[in-house]
Parts: structure tokens; sequence; C-alpha cells
């Protein structure tokens, strides 16, 4: 019932549908998620209370409501947007707010005594972050930035809410056409795993790489 | 034991010259419910060395966490040569100063910690340099040759490129007292800067120290348990009990004829 040949048929459509969406949303949103994220966990920090615990509750909102249920509603209140570019945003949003979570622990493992000496230095606010803080605290939070981003790269598949053509909607759509769904189907796993799996081990080195 | 010169500050703020280099005045400070410092009043003079000692819990580590603006005063004020710190007295009344003004006047004060804390993302002669290139506008040149000029006054100018983690805990403290120093304060805090160290490492700090203490003329706030070195560098010690000056004696009068039977008690503990 598994024929090879369907599923060598289906490997250069799904390669394709994997380089050209899936690699490039993962990608873009991840780097949008790592910006945004830092500029989130800085902003808590930074912002006076008024303004700190609106934006803690729009973040804590984007969290904890489900992620096609943005794709859908971006998607259809700003029609002249691309699926694609709807993809991007919506992803790199919404783990932009895990990622936060991840630099907030980062920062907090920041010694406070490195803050009162760059204090005692009289180094300037922005000066102390970008010299003294965020070096060591994005040290600590690269690799929990990668699993998020891992994450995301297995979340993909959402974006068949809004007929972006990833891989498995390809699949989807191969095994529809050939009245049978194991080969493209297993064949997406398979894809999913091996670019994960590096991308995990890579993560991992990273983190004893940077380890002090 | 307030030790008021009798002048009111508002009315010749700025001009330094006869100032103290440092007043407390009615200094309250407390953490939540608890009266850590209770109307303290005390002046410090212009190239004094004064060492701060009394009970853990006393109030010691406050005062110089204060005057690094470290923790926020609850009631009174901190002049630094007469110029206010945190809080300036406005038509009779207490008003917070900006950030901008405080950093101004907290430049001229330096503190070197019990943990080091020096940034274990640098190298030895970036901590020293990174604070006189982005504070002070020195050239990364110029900052790095006093860097290595203040390395060698501290033995260690031999490890400029290492780590801080590469090092033992004497020499992350002689660098933060390198770093510290980078920066030409005109107060230096040290809060208890030996208390961390092995014993056998203690002795080269305190000897880098004297020599700081022998070869410029920073006033110096001396939080310790080191007597013999309070003895050695400081004009003038402070004995504190429960957030109020106790006695305050040169160090030779204090340490042989303490008056209060506190004081007494308290130097046979840690002697």
């Amino acid at each position: 019932m598994f024929e090879t040949e369907l599923f060598l048929e289906a490997l250069p459509i799904l390669v394709v549908a994997f380089l050209k969406v899936t690699l490039v949303v993962t990608v873009a949103s991840s780097l949008l998620a790592a910006v945004l994220g830092l500029v989130w966990a800085i902003a808590l920090r930074e912002l006076p209370g008024p303004l700190a615990r609106p934006l803690a509750f729009v973040l804590d909102f984007i969290r904890m409501t489900p992620l096609p249920v943005h794709l859908l509603v971006i998607y259809y209140a700003f029609t002249g947007l691309s699926p694609m570019t709807v993809g991007i945003l919506v992803f790199g949003v919404h783990y932009s707010t895990y990622m936060a979570e991840s630099y907030r622990a980062g920062i907090e493992s920041i010694r406070k005594g490195q803050w009162e000496a760059a204090k005692a230095l009289s180094l300037p606010q922005s000066r102390t972050w970008r010299a003294v803080i965020l070096p060591q605290a994005v040290r600590n939070t690269l690799p929990s930035l990668g699993n998020w981003a891992i994450a995301m790269f297995k979340d993909t598949p959402f974006l068949i809410f809004i007929s972006v053509p990833e891989m498995v909607t390809r699949a989807r759509e191969f095994g529809g056409q050939n009245f049978s769904y194991i080969e493209a189907m297993s064949l997406a796993g398979l894809l999913f795993l091996l670019a994960s799996y590096p991308t995990a081990v890579l993560m991992q080195k990273l983190e004893k790489k940077l380890a002090y | 034991m307030p030790t008021d010169p009798g002048h009111d500050p508002t009315t010749d703020a700025g001009t330094s010259g006869a100032q103290p280099r440092v007043r407390f005045e009615d200094v309250r400070k407390k953490f939540g419910r608890t009266t850590v410092l209770e109307d303290l009043n005390f002046t410090v003079e212009r190239g004094e060395r004064v060492t701060l000692i009394g009970p853990s819990g006393s109030g010691k580590t406050t005062i110089l966490r204060l005057l690094m603006t470290l923790e926020k005063l609850t009631g009174g004020y901190i002049w630094v040569d007469g110029d206010p710190l945190t809080h300036d007295r406005r038509d009779g009344k207490r008003v917070e100063l900006r950030a901008k003004q405080v950093a101004e006047v907290r430049k001229r004060i330096g503190m070197v910690f019990q943990q080091f804390n020096l940034f274990p993302n640098m190298s030895v002669v970036q901590n020293i340099t990174e604070a006189p290139v982005h504070v002070l506008g020195q050239t990364p040149d110029q900052a790095r040759d006093h860097a290595l000029d203040l390395l060698d006054k501290v033995g260690l100018r031999h490890r400029a490129d290492a780590h801080p983690m590469e090092l033992s805990g004497g020499q992350q403290q002689r660098v933060a007292i390198a770093r510290a120093l980078a920066m030409d304060p005109e107060i230096l805090l040290l809060d208890e800067v030996t208390s961390a160290l092995d014993p056998e490492l203690v002795g080269d700090v305190l000897a880098v120290l004297k020599d700081v203490a022998a070869s410029t003329d920073i006033t110096m706030l001396i939080v310790t348990h080191e007597m013999q070195f309070a003895r050695d560098v400081s004009d003038r010690v402070m004995m504190f009990d429960g957030g109020r000056v106790l006695e305050e004696a040169p160090p030779e009068e204090i340490f042989s004829n303490p008056r209060h039977e506190r004081t007494q008690k308290f130097l046979e503990a840690v002697v």
C-alpha cells in the first residue's frame, strides 16, 4: 500500500514547497520574533507602569490565544496583504511573545551587581543594556530562542488556514490527486524531521560554545 | 550624635570651596517598615579617610549605597561638595532631582563592591576602559594607556587581556579597584572589599588600597572588618549601631580607648 513511486514523485514538489514557503516563513518570522521579543522584554522593564501594564496584557493576550485564529483575523482584516506576508507577520508577532519571556528570564538571570557596577561607573542606561546586560542575557537566551524557532517551524502547517501553499498543504493536494495520502504525508513528516533535528543539535552546540 | 557644621547648604550650594566633600543631613532610610538609618548627620572632609564600623545591620553599607545612589533616600539630603546628590531644598521644600542632574554628581563617586561585580563578557582592560570611553569621552587609546598604568599599579598588567573568570578573587578585586580609579573619582566607596576573599588573598588587595590611599588624595569611605587596615588608612572611625553614630574618633583613640561599651564589645568580637 506504500508506493515508492508516489513517494519519489512527491519529493521534488514538497522540497520546493519546503524551500519556498516553509523555510522562508520560518526564517523571516524567527528573525522578526527575535527582534520584537527583545523589544518587548526591554520595554517591559524600562517603560513606566502605566505603559508597561497594557503592553504586558497585550502580550499575554496574544500568547494565550490560538495562532490559527490570529492568522484568520489578520488575513480577513487586511485583505491587501499577501497570504505569505500575513503568515510571516502573524508567526513573527505570535512567537515574539514567547521569545520575550525567554529574554526576560535571560535578563533576570543577570546578577543585580552587574547593574550596580554599571551605575557606579555612571554608564548611561542604554550603554548598560548594550554593553553589559544584553551580551550576557542574550547568551543565556539563545538556546531557548532556537527552541522557539523549531516550534514555530512545526507550526507552519497552520498556514493552510490562509491558503499559503506550504509543504503539508502541497502534500494534501498531492494525496488528493493520487488517491493516496500516506506517501506524501510521511515524506512531509520526514522533511520536518530532517530539518529540525540538525537545527536542534546545532543549538545545543551553540549553547555549549557560548557558556563561559 | 549629629556633627552639624552649622551652615545652611542652600545659601551657598554650588560654591564648593569651603564645603565638606560629603554631608549627610537628617538622612533617613527605611526598607519597608524597617528603619535602617534615622536622622543621620555627618560630614566627610576633602581627602579624609573615614571607616565605618559596627555590627551587621547597623546601616554602614546602606550609607555607601545611598551615596552611590543605589538606594533611594527616604528622607533628608546628601550633599557632595555642596551640590545636592538626589534631593535639593528649594523654598524650604524637598525636591527630587532629575536623573540627569543626579548623573552629573554621581560621576565624582566610585565604588568597589564586596562581590567585585566585574563584567564577565569583557576582558580585564575592557572592564577598565568601558566607562572612561563611554562616560568621560576618552579615546580608546587614551583609556587603554590609562588602564594599563592602573593595572601596573595593582600588579596585574600582564593579565590585561584575560577574562575576569580566569582570575582569582583577589585579582578580580584589584581589577575592580583599577576600574573605579579609571574614572578619577573624588570619592571612593569601599564596601567590604575583602569579605568575599580567601584569607590568603586579602593582603594583596589591602596593600593596593594602602598604596592608593598613600599616593592620592581621594576621599574614602570604607566599610570593613579588617581593623588593622582601618587603623592604617583612616583618619577617623565612626562606630554605628542601630542606624546611628554611636561614637567617632581617630583610629588610635577608638581602638585603644573606646568610650562606649557597645564599641568595646564590638571591637573585642572582631579583632
